[in-house]
């Protein structure tokens, strides 16, 4: 039934584009986070100067598909002489920087919206609390929202890095040699469906599991706090 | 208006939404038949529907698209082959829509079960001590209510299907976004046709968020809500 010498042939590929996946998640999901936590500071600002065009950005992002964007930007930059003449063409028409750009900018929405609702989450006692003790803006943000919200985001924000590890796939379509992508060759080399997209159906389950309990063993540190403990006093 | 190839994406956007109304029936079919196995009492039929979801947690939609697409294509022609029919090509349309149906039906399936869980048992029960037969409570207290709770995780589960439906373009759909890439080799503008797909896109994301809503305000009149002063 299965043809376990297409899989054998086909292994140090699968690994190589195994590498591709997981580096490009984590350039795209690193950058991500760390343009998120500001954003969301600035989305649940009370100004709407300030949360305006977050808002505006994260609903643009949120409501367009992914593969459209990342053609919009790898089809679509050639379009412009500017761009086509500037010094950076040459890195700008590179997959790589295309599928990290687009896919930094899809997770910092879906994140952003993450952090957002972890902030208004906050109980108010807390920032009252805050506020008595005399400390500064910057200085709540720093030791009481953020780590706190940080904290309870943990459980949304491990899905979102799942589903952009899923994501990821869609990088297949602009020549980026990641799983998928490899899968597609050896069909086309081979039209074995099962020894292609079968092996990584089974490679992406068992990293969307592995990803998922890592997640549950940082949440497990991290709310700790949050825990019911024996006596059923925290 | 884009250099007259306009009609041709509108066309495109008809496939795109007779692909996502199709795909909606069917994980609508399958949501509420994984539901239903997830809440039965045989054990078989939990184990299977518990299967089910999580494979489809696990396998990002276009690998299981391609998967279902190419791997359906060899399956059948390996029957029609024993069967002597000759060769059968698997339309991409039928692939498209089962394999999305297929995908969203299990996102619906914990959508329904939890909405389904969330009717009070007295409510059932209180049927049952009225005398209305099982049919009777399924269509007069289950299902007006379950609508309710249904519809933020509904919302949600269409919202992303309806996102993931470009992906039919690769195993070659004539939709929207195929069209776009045909009207861009032929203008050489290809930044133009993608944006005015993506604006077509966040046009019916906006169009469904606004009539979801609607409905929802509809579904929970009868909810009293917290009134804060």
């Amino acid at each position: 039934m299965i043809d376990w010498s297409i899989i054998a042939e086909a292994l140090p590929a699968f690994w190589d584009g195994l590498k591709t996946t997981m580096l490009l998640l984590v350039i795209a999901c690193g950058t991500g986070l760390v343009l998120s936590i500001p954003l969301a500071v600035a989305r649940v600002s009370p100004h709407r100067a300030v949360w305006g065009p977050v808002w505006l950005f994260t609903y643009v992002m949120r409501g367009t598909p992914l593969l459209v964007q990342l053609f919009m930007v790898y089809h679509g930059l050639a379009q412009f002489e500017a761009i086509r003449e500037s010094f950076a063409w040459t890195a700008l028409r590179s997959p790589w920087f295309c599928a990290w750009f687009v896919f930094t900018l899809n997770t910092t929405a879906y994140t952003t919206e993450i952090f957002a609702g972890a902030l208004r989450a906050t109980p108010s006692g807390e920032l009252e609390a805050a506020r008595s003790f005399g400390m500064s803006e910057g200085a709540i943000y720093r030791r009481i929202l953020l780590p706190s919200a940080l904290r309870r985001a943990l459980p949304q924000y491990g899905n979102e890095v799942v589903m952009m590890m899923h994501a990821t796939a869609i990088a297949s379509t602009v020549t980026l040699v990641e799983i998928t992508r490899v899968a597609r060759d050896v069909y086309y080399n081979h039209f074995a469906p099962l020894e292609s997209f079968g092996v990584v159906a089974v490679i992406y389950f068992i990293l969307t599991f592995g990803m998922a309990g890592l997640f549950k063993l940082i949440e497990r540190r991290a709310l700790r706090h949050l825990r019911p403990t024996a006596s059923g006093v925290a | 208006m884009l250099h007259g190839y306009l009609p041709a994406i509108l066309g495109g956007l008809q496939s795109t939404l007779s692909v996502a109304a199709t795909s909606l029936a069917i994980a609508c079919l399958f949501g509420i038949l994984g539901a239903a196995a997830k809440l039965s009492a045989s054990p078989a039929a939990r184990v299977t529907a518990g299967v089910y979801t999580t494979i489809i947690r696990g396998v990002p939609d276009l690998v299981l698209m391609l998967l279902i697409f190419y791997g359906g294509q060899i399956a059948i022609n390996k029957i029609a082959d024993a069967a002597g029919w000759g060769y059968i090509d698997v339309n991409p349309f039928i692939a498209g829509t089962a394999t999305l149906g297929f995908i969203f039906g299990a996102f619906l399936t914990e959508t329904f079960r939890g909405a389904i869980l969330a009717i009070p048992r007295g409510q059932i029960e209180a049927g049952h001590a009225f005398g209305l037969t099982r049919r009777q409570i399924l269509t007069r207290i289950t299902l007006p209510q379950m609508v309710r709770h249904a519809l933020p995780g509904f919302t949600n589960s269409w919202l992303v299907m309806l996102k993931a439906s470009a992906l039919v373009s690769i195993i070659g759909l004539d939709d929207m976004v195929h069209r776009a890439s045909l009207a861009s080799a032929a203008t050489r503008q290809p930044f133009t046709f993608y944006a005015a797909v993506a604006l077509i896109y966040l046009a019916l994301t906006t169009i469904s968020i606004l009539g979801l809503r609607w409905l929802e305000a509809r579904y929970s009149l009868g909810v009293r809500k917290v009134e804060f002063r």
